[in-house]
């Protein structure tokens, strides 16, 4: 597994559902769906892209099709790379 | 205009005046009046055939969606009392409200299944869950339907099939958790929530063009009112269903060209750091609104900017009457730490411990009284008797807010602090009970102690205290974890401090004051 994927898993497995149990959260998995993060939530997965995987986020880039699952973040950080 | 109004009769009278305008608007997909009329009818009728009846409890455990509305009036058509619990409640508070209400019937989504059927199984009130969503296969001997599945094709001579309730009948009941730990059931007449919703539309200064913006849960009785008064007005309601992507709420809120923006300090804050960076405005809001916890003065020079056009009312209230009081956005720059004075057709009083008029700018409990409150706790009558006080008024009783204020001499209100210990962490209210409870089912703690650290961003956010079994390694990671099993996600604390000993006094009780 890629070491951003792991280390986006290990943030939202620690932080979010408390748990080390990878099988608690799919890849695909909504998190506004399943309530596993709220405002607060998304505002601290951004700090976390921000200062740990060096990837800026714009106001206007705060969506769900860029941040709503494990996949979804990943997708976004590969476009923001290039 | 109809004596005795019931809160469906609103619905029936927008129906039939405008049966096509549009009441709501959910991720970009538009219902008329018609719509709501009709599938509500379906509900009610379905509710009325499986032998439901006046006064029955039907539960509404799903996220911001259409079938929320249609739920809403589906149980009052059909003469009985809904109740709307948060979809990010747990399968044991789940459970406990179920039980509580003795709830008949659960309407639910397939995507919060995972607490449901647990806490049905537990269950022996309900007798059928109507469900939206993928199929969900049987389990135990409960019915289940989908709401896909009722079709009747009613017609608007049926409104008055099904229930004769009076408008003295219970509405509602809106949970709300307490001091106490469990959460309890504030009860509402039709004729309580019908009179706070005209209250609440004529100082607003709402009329049938307006179209409110909710985003948060239905489950607080703010974004409830916003889908009672749409209906009262003929209105129409935009609905989001979370403020998680702010950008998503901006731009239902730009296509729909929504007006009304109802929200709190957590949401402001978020709106003001995104304008920091990238400035924008949202010119066509008219009226923003504030309420669950104080709005910050300085927010408002920057509120002004976002929202250009909009007057600006901060206000205060409590689920057990739904609002006190709102401060007249025209004073909101020389009275802005003011909550302002009592909504129309109410009146409000600040009384010493022996039930006397304090002097103005001193200090004292809030009163309450008007048509806004409460019945009562359902099936709760000793906390009943703590909150609604009999003897000022004869035969009457009114509400104690149980929050410090203080009116000054122009009679405007300022709200100084609560009187019980509930936290408000993100505009939500957090019971330290509840949270210690959950704490103390967790084998290994052996004390717990719950309390609210004051936070620029959050207004507060909920620390805890904890003292372990000899032997029990648990870490402050773990005992986090088995909280957010059965609490829902803004209870859990944010910090978790392990000592040796939690500081008391002689007679063995914590001492909260000494933890920070």
């Amino acid at each position: 597994m890629d070491e951003k994927k792991i280390a986006l898993r290990k943030f939202v497995l620690e932080n979010y559902l408390f748990t080390e149990d990878e099988g608690a959260l799919k890849d695909d998995d909504s998190f506004l769906d399943n309530g596993i993060l709220d405002s607060m939530g998304v505002l601290e997965l951004i700090s976390f892209l921000e200062e740990e995987l060096s990837t800026s986020v714009e106001g206007d880039e705060v969506t769900p099709d860029n941040l709503d699952s494990i996949n979804k973040v990943l997708a976004f950080i590969e476009t923001r790379s290039h | 205009m109809k004596s005795g109004r019931l809160l469906q009769d609103d619905l029936t009278l927008a129906y039939r005046a405008h049966p096509e305008k549009i009441v709501a608007i959910v991720e970009g997909k538009e219902f008329s009046y018609a719509d709501l009329f009709k599938e509500s009818q379906n509900i009610a009728k379905h509710l009325f055939d499986r032998g439901f009846q006046r006064g029955d409890r039907g539960a509404i455990f799903i996220e911001n969606s259409w079938n929320v509305l249609t739920s809403i009036y589906g149980v009052l058509y059909a003469g009985g009392v809904f109740l709307i619990i948060n979809h990010l409640t747990k399968q044991d508070k789940l459970a406990y409200i179920l039980q509580d209400s003795e709830a008949s019937f659960l309407l639910s989504d397939t995507m919060v299944s995972r607490h449901f059927i647990p806490a049905v199984e537990q269950n022996s009130c309900l007798r059928e869950i109507i469900y939206a969503g993928d199929l969900i296969e049987p389990f135990g001997s409960i019915p289940l339907t989908r709401f896909d599945d009722l079709h009747f094709g009613a017609s608007s001579e049926d409104a008055s099939l099904f229930s004769d309730s009076i408008n003295l009948d219970l509405a509602a009941l809106i949970y709300t958790s307490g001091s106490t730990g469990d959460p309890k059931g504030v009860m509402m007449t039709h004729q309580s929530m019908v009179f706070t919703s005209d209250s609440l539309v004529e100082y607003l200064r709402l009329d049938a063009e307006s179209r409110i913006m909710c985003f948060l849960p239905f489950a607080f009785d703010y974004s409830l009112y916003q889908i009672l008064m749409t209906v009262r007005l003929g209105a129409s309601i935009v609905i989001g269903k979370s403020f998680a992507f702010p950008s998503q709420i901006f731009e239902q809120l730009r296509k729909s060209g929504a007006t009304v923006f109802p929200g709190v300090p957590t949401v402001y804050s978020t709106l003001i750091n995104m304008y920091e960076k990238t400035p924008f405005t949202l010119p066509t809001v008219t009226r923003l609104s504030n309420t669950a916890a104080a709005l910050p003065a300085k927010y408002i020079a920057m509120l002004k900017k976002i929202f250009p056009n909009a007057l600006i009312f901060t206000m205060y209230g409590l689920t057990e009457c739904k609002r006190v009081c709102y401060l007249e956005p025209e004073l909101i720059d020389t009275h802005a730490t003011s909550v302002g004075k009592a909504i129309p057709g109410t009146e409000v009083m600040v009384l010493d411990q022996d039930m006397n008029p304090v002097a103005a700018n001193q200090e004292g409990t809030l009163y309450v009284r008007g048509a806004h409150v409460m019945r009562g706790y359902w099936k709760k009558p000793e906390q009943t008797k703590q909150m609604l006080v009999a003897n000022i008024f004869p035969g009457e009783f009114i509400l104690c807010a149980q929050d410090r204020f203080v009116m000054d001499g122009d009679g405007f209100l300022y709200f100084k602090g609560r009187s019980d210990d509930i936290i408000k962490a993100r505009g939500e209210k957090v019971s330290p009970v509840e949270v210690e409870n959950a704490l103390y089912s967790i084998s290994g703690v052996r004390e717990a102690a719950v309390i609210g650290v004051p936070d620029p961003f959050e207004g507060e956010y909920v620390k805890a205290f904890v003292s372990l079994e000899p032997g029990s390694d648990l870490s402050s990671r773990q005992l986090r974890q088995r909280c957010i099993a059965v609490l829902e996600s803004f209870m859990v604390p944010k910090e978790v401090v392990i000592m040796d000993e939690l500081p008391k006094t002689d007679s063995n009780k914590v001492t909260k004051r000494d933890l920070s």
